[in-house]
């Protein structure tokens, strides 16, 4: 029991951390076809603004852990919407896989720049909550997994209010469904475009933020994260939020369920099994379990 | 009086291909208009060119001013609706988030009783996901969106498309309704001549990219060659 609360509460954590980046990456791909293979370096930059933040003196003094967190993602925003002005906005009438590749080599540039600014070596990263657990009913409950699990889907649930009940959510919804139309109803897609890399940046900056006290900084922080996050997003169904939110807890809890009670699934067999069941997914339902297939009627 | 929407040689291209040589028409306010033609002939073109979802040459005036390279967006704020070939709803979106959609540019919270005049089934209907609508339905709910962005001008196209005779009578007769009681002029474009021209005052027919013949809706239904061509009597 005590075992099955702990690998449960370890799993959701871990989830929501890939969950708000699967998050990240559906909501560019929901609007644009383009997966953003920088996201995880996204996330892991701004990581690095929240621990210069927290550690560098800014006008004499150093920022506490919650004014750090929000003001990073501020920051985030402010970068992810730069980031589509100054490097996608011009490629707008570009393929699809022009995009994409712009998003790999901001991938290499970001991981570069980031070594190069604050060296490449691995770095402590404060964690907000206590190490310390709560017990229930003689179970164990870490503050630190209930934590990283609580505040990560509460900036989920936020983005979700905006989505659901502004005005400005719903052009975002309708510009991704039909770009023409929302046009021609006088929405400017092209910066509601940029609202969307902003928003993916700054679910990005909160799941680098979550995992860096558990896995450390450095500028590869993220990439294994991003391949979990795929995995979740394709899990959900590329097309679906609730379905990469789902995608990124279930895979969470079903790879610390394995690394608890089956024998060979080490950490280092993680990947892989993520990889594993992206794969089988995409065999058996290829357009993921919240997914639907695209019937066009004729 | 200067006429609300004014085409002087319009052309237009897609690619290398040329779609337009040189079109002009004029749609005064109040007034409804119709586009006829063969497929192929430039009827969604023409609107296209107008609304910027094409990039086009010569000059578009509307409502007294030149209408720069703005897009769409700019188009629409301008005051002109564009329900596009194919109706452009939002399918994945409920049908009261489709008409949100209309009242976009609009601040402040719209008013939706108006529109629940002309269309009062989408109250019932709300919740619905608008892509699960009849096609006929669509073109409704397309026409109360378009109608929500309060335009000075209505442009449709092809609303007959793929509905059966009875449902494109029931939205031509909207259209005729917006038309007399809001006033709004209406450029329609049209395949369904003979529809088209029993709520038009006035038409152009288009042949390959090029207004071939226009006149007043009477002319033009007794004329021998659109009779032959396009009302098949």
């Amino acid at each position: 029991m005590q075992q099955f609360f702990q690998a449960l509460m370890a799993g959701l954590a871990d989830g929501a951390i890939f969950a708000s980046l699967a998050l990240a990456l559906v909501l560019i791909y929901k609007a644009t076809e383009v997966i953003n293979f920088a996201q995880g370096e996204m996330a892991m930059f701004t990581t690095y603004i929240a621990y210069a933040l927290l550690t560098h003196p800014h006008f004499g003094h150093t920022l506490s852990y919650w004014p750090a967190f929000f003001m990073t993602l501020v920051i985030a925003f402010v970068f992810g919407v730069g980031l589509q002005r100054v490097v996608i906005k011009p490629l707008e009438k570009a393929s699809v896989l022009t995009v994409v590749m712009a998003t790999i080599a901001l991938l290499v540039i970001l991981n570069g720049l980031a070594a190069w600014i604050w060296s490449p070596e691995l770095k402590f990263f404060p964690s907000p909550f206590p190490t310390s657990t709560w017990v229930i009913g003689g179970v164990h409950i870490s503050k630190q997994d209930t934590g990283t699990f609580g505040v990560t889907l509460a900036c989920v649930f936020v983005l979700w209010l905006f989505f659901r009940f502004t005005k400005l959510g719903l052009a975002m919804r309708a510009g991704a469904v039909n770009p023409v139309a929302a046009r021609l109803l006088g929405v400017r897609t092209s910066w509601l475009l940029a609202l969307g890399w902003g928003f993916a940046a700054v679910l990005g900056a909160v799941s680098g933020m979550m995992s860096a006290p558990t896995n450390f900084l450095s500028p590869s922080m993220m990439q294994a994260v991003l391949i979990f996050a795929f995995a979740s997003a394709v899990l959900g169904g590329l097309e679906s939020p609730v379905g990469a939110v789902a995608g990124g807890l279930g895979l969470g809890v079903l790879l610390s369920m394995l690394g608890t009670y089956v024998h060979p699934v080490t950490p280092e067999l993680r990947l892989p099994v993520a990889l594993l069941i992206l794969l089988v997914v995409l065999l058996i339902k290829p357009a993921g379990l919240f997914g639907r297939v695209v019937v066009r009627r004729v | 009086m200067a006429p609300l929407l004014e085409l002087k040689d319009v052309s237009a291209r897609y690619g290398p291909v040329a779609a337009l040589h040189g079109v002009s028409l004029t749609v005064d306010a109040g007034e409804i208009v119709a586009i006829l033609g063969a497929n192929g002939a430039g009827k969604t073109t023409t609107l296209r060119a107008v609304s910027g979802t094409v990039r086009r040459d010569g000059d578009v005036v509307f409502a007294g001013k030149r209408l720069g390279r703005m897009g769409p967006e700019g188009t629409a704020r301008a005051g002109i609706a564009h329900v596009p070939e194919g109706r452009g709803i939002f399918a994945e979106l409920t049908v009261w988030e489709n008409l949100r959609m209309g009242a976009y540019m609009r601040r402040g919270r719209p008013n939706f009783s108006t529109v629940l005049e002309y269309f009062p089934w989408l109250d019932a209907r709300r919740n619905q996901q608008a892509g699960t609508l009849s096609g006929g339905e669509q073109q409704m709910l397309a026409l109360a969106r378009a109608f929500l962005q309060r335009p000075r001008l209505l442009m449709l196209d092809e609303p007959s498309l793929g509905l059966a005779p009875l449902v494109t009578r029931e939205v031509f007769r909207v259209v005729s309704d917006l038309n007399h009681k809001e006033g709004l002029a209406v450029l329609v474009v049209e395949q369904n001549a003979a529809i088209a021209l029993g709520a038009a005052q006035r038409a152009y027919v288009l042949e390959t990219g090029n207004v071939a013949l226009s006149g007043t809706a009477e002319q033009l239904k007794s004329d021998d060659a659109v009779r032959s061509a396009y009302l098949g009597y």
